[in-house]
Order: structure tokens, then C-alpha cells, then sequence
């Protein structure tokens, strides 16, 4: 029927188009002005207030020891990210494993490590000395090959790891079960009919097709990791605030040199923000059609067309 | 005396919790049959099939795969449990065909018949490849080779699945319901490739809901209802003739 009326020539002229008054939102004009207002304060007072002390956080952001300080900041945060990771994918594997045991000292394991602060954490593993001055490797009740003094053997640097290494443990293996979980399991009948075994089938099947719900929460793990470090200051290991904090022990400057540091961390997580925009585009392959543009590519078009 | 069977099921049981969904299947599959079932929704097709390849734990009953129990060893009169790495090598001689294809999304579709050959049976690759091809073309997707499964159509998928796991040599095939999934017009291509491997001798138990394809292509045939078989025989005759007032209502539904 539709056919017939839009062969009608007098319907299917366009028809004039709509000049109507637009509807007036004097509230939207309000909330604007305000936030111009505010943003104006602001700014005004970050360049005349001299307790802000630029000039002084121009002098250290890129000192040596702040440099060293950041260094040392993406060394923590990778490096733990690693041990999580790996972690996570073997208490991940553990959590599911047939064998109550496994599973259930997975699930001890997650349950302690989520369930307490990971400053404290972080403490407990610097100061594991007072809890057990001697370490030992050896056979259990038995006998010991190598013996040392916990401290030489758990310095700082490895302390802050397993500190926050075995934290972040916890948490990716939830993030890498719930991966493993969206896995159809029409996936591993078809690689066991096959004559795969379990750990091939983990592998080669289920981990590949798991990463797409994997990998944008480990993106965001690492962003919240990469702030996480700050808590090793209080340990004390030297990461960018414990130098950060180191400066201003000695000029008194405190606020102009937390805001450099702020600005040095919010400069990172912004670079990794970036990377994790494109890992998620990435991953979203194959589930949605069509992704949208890259600020990138957005960039070339507009130059195209100019 | 006679050859031994390919699968003898003697009065095998199967729950899941307090439901009990098979209760004493009693048959035998010879080498070279095209053994299909068929039976109402729920009947213990799918159950029955995945207990031959030990998807499935039977809980009673004995099942065999030529002279070797599925699953377990008998020793000093006792059943003993096969190792993991056991019952694996017992699927290697069995492929098994889904409904819902299972095809690996992340690879290709040679690399998907290649996968098991090379990570299980650790052949090389060369010679792996060679077969890939040679089977992605007698299933007619040779020009599929190195495209993924979201590319291609249901059938195509299916066939990619049967090349699967043709690529082990396997001496039995396990077909569950093939060309259910599939839209009517693709059916006929899988079944097409199915003929063919009867054709080239293949043992097959196919569950399937395509009585054209079993009438023609199969040499034996069991109606299951209730997690028992109610009715065996050659298609023609169980088709033409069924004697159960059950096997008669389902056949009249579907027929
Ligand atoms: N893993 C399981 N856990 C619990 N119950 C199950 C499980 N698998 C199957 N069942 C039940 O066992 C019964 C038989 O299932 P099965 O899949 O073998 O039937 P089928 O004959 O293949 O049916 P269909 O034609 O619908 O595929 C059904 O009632 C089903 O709900
Ligand atoms: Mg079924």
C-alpha cells in the first residue's frame, strides 16, 4: 500500500521546511556562566597566589632525582603488573581446577589478599624480618640447604613487589576467570573430543578467545597500579613521592612539589589511558561491526575535507 | 566367530543428579555402519553419544570402542579410572561433530583442522598442512582455506568442523544432530559430504532428525524414547513398518 501513495506525485513533493522558535534554556546559561566564574578564580589564583611556586616545580620536575623518581614509579607498576598477571592466570586456572583443594586455596588466597589494605600489605612484607628473622629452603620439618637473614634476602625493592605483585595477583584472577568463564564451553568439548589435553586446551583455546574480556580490565589495573606505587613512599622505598617528599623535607615547599608530582602522574596515567583506548578498540574486534574513528583518523578526515 | 564391533554398548546407565537419562542402552555399531538415532527432545541422544567418547562418565554398564573399555581399564577384576592423558589418546581415534559447530573462532579455517593434528599427535607441519588442504577440498572448501569462521555460512562451518576432525584419521565418527543448526538450504552440502564419507567406508553414529538421510544412507537404525531404544533395525523397515505404538507417534510427528 505504502508503494501506491508515494507514487502519488502531490505527496511525494518535499514540503516546507520547519523554521520553529527554538525552546529558551536560561538554566543551562546559568550553570555556564558559573562554571566560567569558577574556572576564572581558578586560574587567577594559580598565576598570582606565589604559594603555587611554579617556578620552583619548573626548577625540580625534571631534576635528576625526580626523573629517577618516575623511573623507578613505571619500573614498580610494570613489573608488579607482570607478577599479577601471571599470577592471576595460575590462581585463575587453580580457582577452576576439579580439585577442591586447588580451588578452595585459591579462594583462601584471593580472599586474603582483596580482603586487606595493600599499604598494610606492603608493610608486613618490608618488615618480614620481625616475623621471621632466618629464611630457609629446604625440606619442610627437615633439614635446610640455604639459610639467610631475611633482609638480605627480601630487600626493598622485592618487598614492594610481592607487596604489590601479590595483591594485584588477586585481583587479575578474577579478572582472567571471568575471561576463562566467557569462553563458550562448546569451545573446550571441541578441543577434548579432539584429544587435547587440559593444558594445551587452556593454551591454545580458551586463553586466546578469553583476552577480549581480559585485557580492557587489565588496562585499567595498570593505570590504578601505576598510582598504587605511591603507597611504597610510606614503606619507604625511593619511588617518584618518596623523592617527591624527600625535596620538600628540606626547602619546606610542600604543596608546589605535590603538585608537580601530581602533574608527573597524571602525565603517565594519561599516556596509558591513550594506550588503553587503543587495546580496547582492538579487542572489541568481531564484537561490534563498525568502531568508530581514532581521534587520529578523525584528525586526517577533518584535513581531508579542509 | 564374527568381527569385533566398532562400539558395543551393553546396558549402559547415565544421571545427572537424581535424573536418571539413560537407562540400560543395549547395542552394537559395526565396523564400516552408518548407525543412526533418532528419538523425541530430551530422549538421551546427545547424552548417549558423548558417554562414547567419554564426555560423559557412565555409571553403570560396560561401553566399548573395539577391544577397549571407554573410559576405564579392567584389572585384577576390579574397573580402574583411565589417566587424563589416557582418555585423551582414546579420543584421538574418535572425531565427534557438534550441532553447534565449536569451530575455534581465532583461527583460520586451516588452522582450525590443523590444530589437533599438530599440538596432539605432534606431526609435522608440512605434513599437516598437505592434509588440511586436501580435506578443506573434499568437504569443497578449498577456497576457504584461510578464512575465519564468522566469515563463513553455518554450512560451510559445519563442513569446516567435519574436515576437523577428519584431520586426526579417526576410525569412528560421532555426528550430534549436524544439520540442525543450519538453515534448510545449507543442509544439503553437509549432508552431501556425509554420504561421502559413508561412502569411503567411514564407521558413523549419527543422531539426527534427517530421515531422507537415514532411509538412504543408513545401514542400521534405533528409535530411543526415555533413555532406553525402543525399537532397532534397518532404516527401511523401522521407517516403513515401525512395530511400538511409540516409535508410531513419534515417526507420524516427524515423518
Ligand atoms: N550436563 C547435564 N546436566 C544435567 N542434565 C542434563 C545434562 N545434559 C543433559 N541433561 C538432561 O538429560 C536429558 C537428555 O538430554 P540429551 O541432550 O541427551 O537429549 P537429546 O535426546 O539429545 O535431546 P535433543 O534432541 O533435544 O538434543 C535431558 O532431560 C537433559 O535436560
Ligand atoms: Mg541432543
Amino acid at each position: 500500500m505504502t508503494s501506491a501513495t508515494s507514487a502519488d506525485p502531490t505527496l511525494s513533493r518535499r514540503p516546507e521546511a520547519i523554521r520553529a522558535v527554538a525552546v529558551r534554556h536560561p538554566g543551562r546559561w546559568v550553570a555556564g556562566a558559573v562554571v566560567l566564574l569558577v574556572a576564572a578564580m581558578m586560574v587567577n589564583s594559580a598565576l598570582t597566589n606565589k604559594r603555587f611556586g611554579w617556578g620552583e616545580q619548573a626548577k625540580y620536575a625534571f631534576s635528576a632525582q625526580i626523573l629517577d623518581g618516575v623511573r623507578i614509579t613505571l619500573v614498580l607498576t610494570f613489573a608488579s603488573m607482570l607478577i599479577g598477571v601471571l599470577l592471576g592466570v595460575v590462581l585463575a586456572v587453580m580457582r577452576l581446577s576439579p580439585n577442591p583443594l586447588v580451588s578452595r586455596a585459591a579462594w583462601l588466597y584471593i580472599w586474603v589478599f582483596r580482603g586487606t589494605p595493600v599499604l598494610v600489605q606492603l608493610i608486613i612484607w618490608a618488615n618480614l624480618g620481625a616475623l621471621f628473622p632466618q629464611l630457609s629452603i629446604g625440606i619442610p620439618f627437615g633439614p635446610a640447604f640455604a639459610q639467610g637473614e631475611t633482609s638480605r634476602i627480601v630487600p626493598m625493592l622485592v618487598a614492594v613487589l610481592l607487596g604489590l605483585g601479590l595483591n594485584e595477583g588477586a585481583y587479575m584472577a578474577e579478572i582472567v576467570r571471568a575471561g576463562i568463564l566467557s569462553v563458550d564451553e562448546g569451545q573446550t568439548e571441541a578441543a577434548a573430543a579432539l584429544g587435547m589435553s587440559r593444558m594445551a586446551t587452556l593454551r591454545r583455546i580458551v586463553l586466546p578467545q578469553a583476552m577480549r574480556v581480559i585485557v580492557p580490565p587489565t588496562g585499567n589495573e595498570t593505570i590504578s597500579m601505576l598510582k598504587t606505587t605511591s603507597l611504597a613512599a610510606y614503606v619507604p622505598f625511593y619511588e617518584l613521592l618518596f623523592k617527591t617528599q624527600n625535596i620538600y623535607t628540606r626547602t619546606y615547599e610542600v604543596m608546589p612539589m605535590l603538585i608537580m608530582a601530581s602533574l608527573w602522574y597524571l602525565a603517565m596515567t594519561s599516556v596509558l589511558m591513550v594506550g588503553q583506548y587503543y587495546i580496547e578498540r582492538h579487542y572489541a574486534r568481531g564484537a561490534t561491526r563498525n568502531l568508530p574513528d581514532t581521534p587520529l583518523q578523525k584528525l586526517r578526515q577533518r584535513m581531508a575535507r579542509a | 566367530m564374527t568381527a569385533l564391533p566398532m562400539v558395543r554398548s551393553e546396558n549402559v546407565h547415565k544421571s545427572f543428579g537424581r535424573v536418571e537419562v539413560l537407562k540400560g542402552i543395549d547395542l552394537e555399531v559395526s565396523a564400516g555402519e552408518v548407525f543412526c538415532i533418532i528419538g523425541p527432545s530430551g530422549s538421551g541422544k546427545s547424552t548417549f553419544l558423548r558417554c562414547i567418547n567419554h564426555l560423559e562418565k557412565i555409571d553403570a554398564g560396560r561401553l566399548w570402542v573395539e577391544d577397549r573399555l571407554v573410559g576405564y581399564r579392567e584389572g585384577g577384576g576390579k574397573l580402574h579410572e583411565l589417566r587424563e592423558s589416557e582418555v585423551a589418546a582414546q579420543r584421538r581415534d574418535i572425531g565427534m561433530v557438534f550441532q553447534r559447530f565449536n569451530l575455534f573462532p581465532h583461527m583460520t579455517a586451516t588452522q582450525n583442522v590443523m590444530e589437533a593434528p599438530l599440538r596432539v599427535k605432534g606431526e609435522s607441519k608440512a605434513v599437516v598442512r598437505e592434509r588440511a588442504l586436501t580435506l578443506l577440498d573434499r568437504v569443497g572448501l578449498r577456497d576457504k582455506a584461510d578464512v575465519y569462521p564468522a566469515q563463513l555460512s553455518g554450512g560451510q562451518q559445519q563442513r569446516v568442523a567435519i574436515a576437523r576432525a577428519l584431520a586426526m584419521q579417526p576410525k569412528l565418527m560421532l555426528f550430534d544432530e549436524p544439520t540442525s543448526a543450519l538453515d534448510p538450504e545449507l543442509v544439503g552440502d553437509v549432508l552431501d559430504v556425509m554420504r561421502q564419507l559413508a561412502e569411503d567406508g567411514m564407521t558413523m553414529i549419527v543422531v539426527t532428525h534427517e530421515m531422507g538421510f537415514a532411509r538412504e544412507a543408513g545401514d542400521a537404525l534405533v528409535f530411543m524414547d526415555g533413555g532406553v531404544v525402543v525399537e532397532a533395525g534397518t532404516p527401511r523397515a523401522l521407517l516403513g513398518n515401525p512395530q511400538h505404538e511409540r516409535t508410531k507417534a513419534f515417526l507420524s510427528k516427524v515423518l
